[in-house]
């Protein structure tokens, strides 16, 4: 895991802007509002957020999949300094699964139910690797075993629906590694499972991305898978990241006002909680993302500057960004940067009620 | 002569603080699952039985809530419409405030359904999208005849909606016109709309995102303390049960492994599948605790294995557990198990919380953090 600091990053993603066309006067819907990321070889990024934040948007626009009329509109896209973002058609394909592998949500649908396992991946060893139909049925056996499934040759013939949900996951995670690719999108890999399967998927895939070098995007809505496997992560917010950083700092001390809510929201198992901190309100919908940081009208500290004008990530802590007026504000004023989980707990205990605390 | 005394035995129980309001006794239900008879005459294939839930007994009293856990498929979601009432158990009783439910005929039934209202999952199909929601919340108020006169149930609903944190004008809206936590909360207004003291919840939040999850789970919280509500609360989610429990009960393919307090499930947990459940969930505390691997998955139940059906994944299986089903006993700590190993007394002390200072960083997060400065 030794790397170079100077190196380029594997992917690289600037002022990603994703538009969807409408049918309204208003023209277009900006779902992804200038994102921008770094991940570098061998690291593994968590993006979370609540469903319509837009990480799986961001996923699918990196690997080329991204759905019509919805369109790339600004931003570029590098996977080891190649611009990836304006390949034709049949060379993103290329690229597909050799260089980026992707895992899907739910495994019943990304697998052929009229194929044989064996055959699927046989098919995805060939298209991508200059091997025999012999060797590629070899090296799918073995696929097959590392990622966990009992008695390969034999399960190599079977369909799909003769495996459980957590089985075919495992199949999908051989189908995405299999041309060794460098980075893989992993797009709530184990929403669909049941937890003590999750837990299976997770090590699974930490190994397997560890022992391969691989880079993984996991996009998820869940902190734990993300405090589980993620090196660092990104937490989205109506179409931005709000903040960016080590996973460690991010969980256990928040800096962005929603990250805060967000972590406070989670109920804990090791300790009793007399009631849980909410966030009051939703998330905005696409139509109606208010002025300023769109995070404002939920924001505990919200002032006038947070609804006129829109914050930019701003570093508040070692290797971590966060867009957020307060730190600016603190920043300009070369004051300490102010407590405000601190003020949040304070607006929001009502005497007598033990809060979670914030420094888990 | 029964009645009768079922009538004294309920007066008396009135007095009582914290009798029990719903009581489950060795409670089945078995699914006929077979293959078409043809298939049987002419195949030769045999009749085929899923036990979803088969033998479960439990009590929950008043003002208490009971929650359910498991993962798919152990007959929690089975369990709760047995207990409403949905499904007539194939075995077993269902006693609630003294009244078997199993033996009643509709008109007999309606009085009790007043009482005992159900919270589905998904707020997206269990209101009818072409009902104003006022129309929707009034339905169990103008069913059972509790209100009379149109103003008098608007303002009612009106009341109904303020309480569950929408407004009034809301009514007159229709449910595609809310986000999938307002519809939940739609749900929880109907579902009071009867004045109910018991509530069945079957995954309420399970289709929410993390941040109206809380705002629900707070808001049932809250309205089992103004209403002195009873509730039986079906979850996958271990962290959501462990914030909105008293008690905890965890099943296993159609039968219940553990039930205790839920301080004490989660603080020393005693059935092994309970124990892996608890390890199995990501660590948000990042202490780096030791976890044990987790083994296998769940056996088809249409075919469980035989004795305890936990034993292919269980890491103290022994000859007894594979030929023998484990009766439910009282453990050292009050928690009741079905298990052998546990009454055997065999098993290792199970230590979830590390200790604080074990707390370390991870040292992949660590080199990650390198090379960021942006």
């Amino acid at each position: 895991m030794t790397r170079d600091t100077h190196a380029r990053p594997l992917l690289e993603v600037r002022d990603l802007v994703i538009e969807f066309p409408t049918r309204r006067r208003r023209g277009t819907l900006t779902a992804i509002d200038h994102v921008s990321f770094d991940i570098a070889a061998g690291e593994v990024l968590g993006v979370v957020g609540e469903s319509g934040a837009g990480k799986s948007l961001t996923g699918s626009a990196i690997i080329g999949l991204l759905q019509a009329p919805g369109r790339v509109a600004g931003g570029e896209i590098r996977l080891d300094g190649r611009r990836i973002d304006k390949l034709p058609y049949e060379e993103m394909r290329r690229l597909r699964g050799r260089k980026i592998g992707a895992i899907f949500q739910d495994p019943s649908t990304s697998l052929d139910p009229l194929y044989t396992v064996g055959e699927q991946l046989v098919e995805t060893i060939l298209t991508h690797i200059e091997v025999s139909p012999q060797q590629a049925r070899e090296m799918a056996i073995e696929l097959l075993a590392d990622v966990g499934i009992p008695a390969p040759e034999r399960r190599i013939d079977q369909y799909p629906h003769q495996f459980s949900g957590g089985m075919r996951q495992r199949v999908v995670i051989a189908l995405a590694l299999c041309a060794n690719p460098q980075l893989v999108i992993a797009d709530e890999p184990t929403t669909a499972l049941d937890v003590s399967i999750q837990a299976q998927i997770i090590k699974l895939l930490k190994r397997l991305c560890h022992e391969h070098g691989t880079a993984v995007m996991l996009v998820t809505h869940d902190m734990g898978v993300i405090a589980e496997m993620a090196d660092r992560v990104a937490v989205m917010y109506a179409g931005r990241i709000v903040e960016i950083g080590p996973v460690q700092s991010v969980v256990k001390n928040p800096k962005h006002p929603y990250t805060q809510g967000l972590m406070g929201c989670i109920p804990a198992l090791t300790q009793e909680t007399a009631r849980l901190r909410q966030i009051d309100g939703a998330m905005p919908r696409l139509t109606d993302i208010p002025a300023g940081c769109a995070f404002n009208p939920r924001c505990p500290h919200a002032f006038d500057r947070c609804r006129a004008q829109r914050p930019e990530l701003l570093e508040v802590d070692a290797g971590r960004t966060a867009a957020c007026w307060l730190y600016q504000e603190a920043a300009t004023a070369t004051s300490p940067a102010p407590d405000i989980g601190a003020a949040w707990r304070a607006e929001r205990a009502p005497s007598g009620i033990r809060m979670p605390s914030h420094g888990r | 002569m029964t009645e009768l005394r079922d009538t004294i035995r309920n007066a008396v129980a009135d007095s009582v603080v914290n009798r029990p309001l719903l009581r489950v006794e060795a409670l089945k239900r078995y699914f006929d699952v077979s293959p078409p008879l043809l298939e049987r005459l002419l195949g030769g294939k045999a009749r085929m039985t899923l036990k979803a839930v088969d033998g479960v007994s439990f009590e929950i009293d008043a003002g208490e809530t009971l929650s359910l856990v498991g993962e798919s498929g152990c007959g929690k979601s089975t369990m709760a419409r047995l207990v409403v009432g949905l499904y007539a158990p194939t075995a077993g009783r269902v006693v609630f405030d003294g009244v078997d439910i199993g033996g009643l005929d509709r008109r007999a039934m309606a009085p009790l359904r007043r009482r005992m209202q159900m919270i589905f999952q998904d707020p997206y199909a269990s209101l009818n999208p072409r009902w104003r929601v006022r129309e929707i919340i009034a339905e169990p108020i103008t069913a059972f005849g509790l209100l009379d006169g149109r103003q008098v149930i608007r303002n009612r609903v009106g009341a109904l909606l303020t309480q569950v944190g929408l407004t009034a004008a809301d009514g007159n809206k229709y449910p595609h016109e809310f986000s999938g936590g307002q519809r939940q909360r739609i749900s929880i207004a109907r579902a009071l709309a009867s004045q109910p003291e018991f509530l069945v919840c079957d995954e309420p939040t399970s289709a929410l995102d993390v941040s109206v999850q809380a705002q629900i789970l707070n808001l049932i919280k809250d309205l089992q303390q103004q209403y002195r509500l009873t509730y039986l609360f079906i979850s996958h989610n271990l962290a959501v049960v462990h914030y909105i429990s008293d008690r905890v009960g965890v099943m296993y393919l159609g039968r219940l492994v553990e039930v205790a307090p839920a301080r004490s499930l989660f603080h020393s947990p005693q059935h092994p599948y309970t124990r892996m459940l608890l390890d199995a969930i990501p660590d948000l505390e990042m202490t780096g605790r030791q976890r044990t691997p987790v083994a296998g998955e769940m056996p088809n139940p249409i075919t469980p294995p035989g004795g305890c059906s936990f034993h292919p994944r269980c890491p103290f299986a022994n000859s007894r557990c594979h030929t023998e089903v484990p009766a439910v006993t009282r453990a050292a700590n009050g928690a009741l198990v079905a298990c052998h190993a546990v009454e055997e007394g065999r098993l290792p002390d199970h230590v979830r919380t590390a200790p604080e200072q074990e707390l370390r960083p991870l040292p992949l997060a660590a080199a990650a953090c390198d090379g960021i400065g942006r």
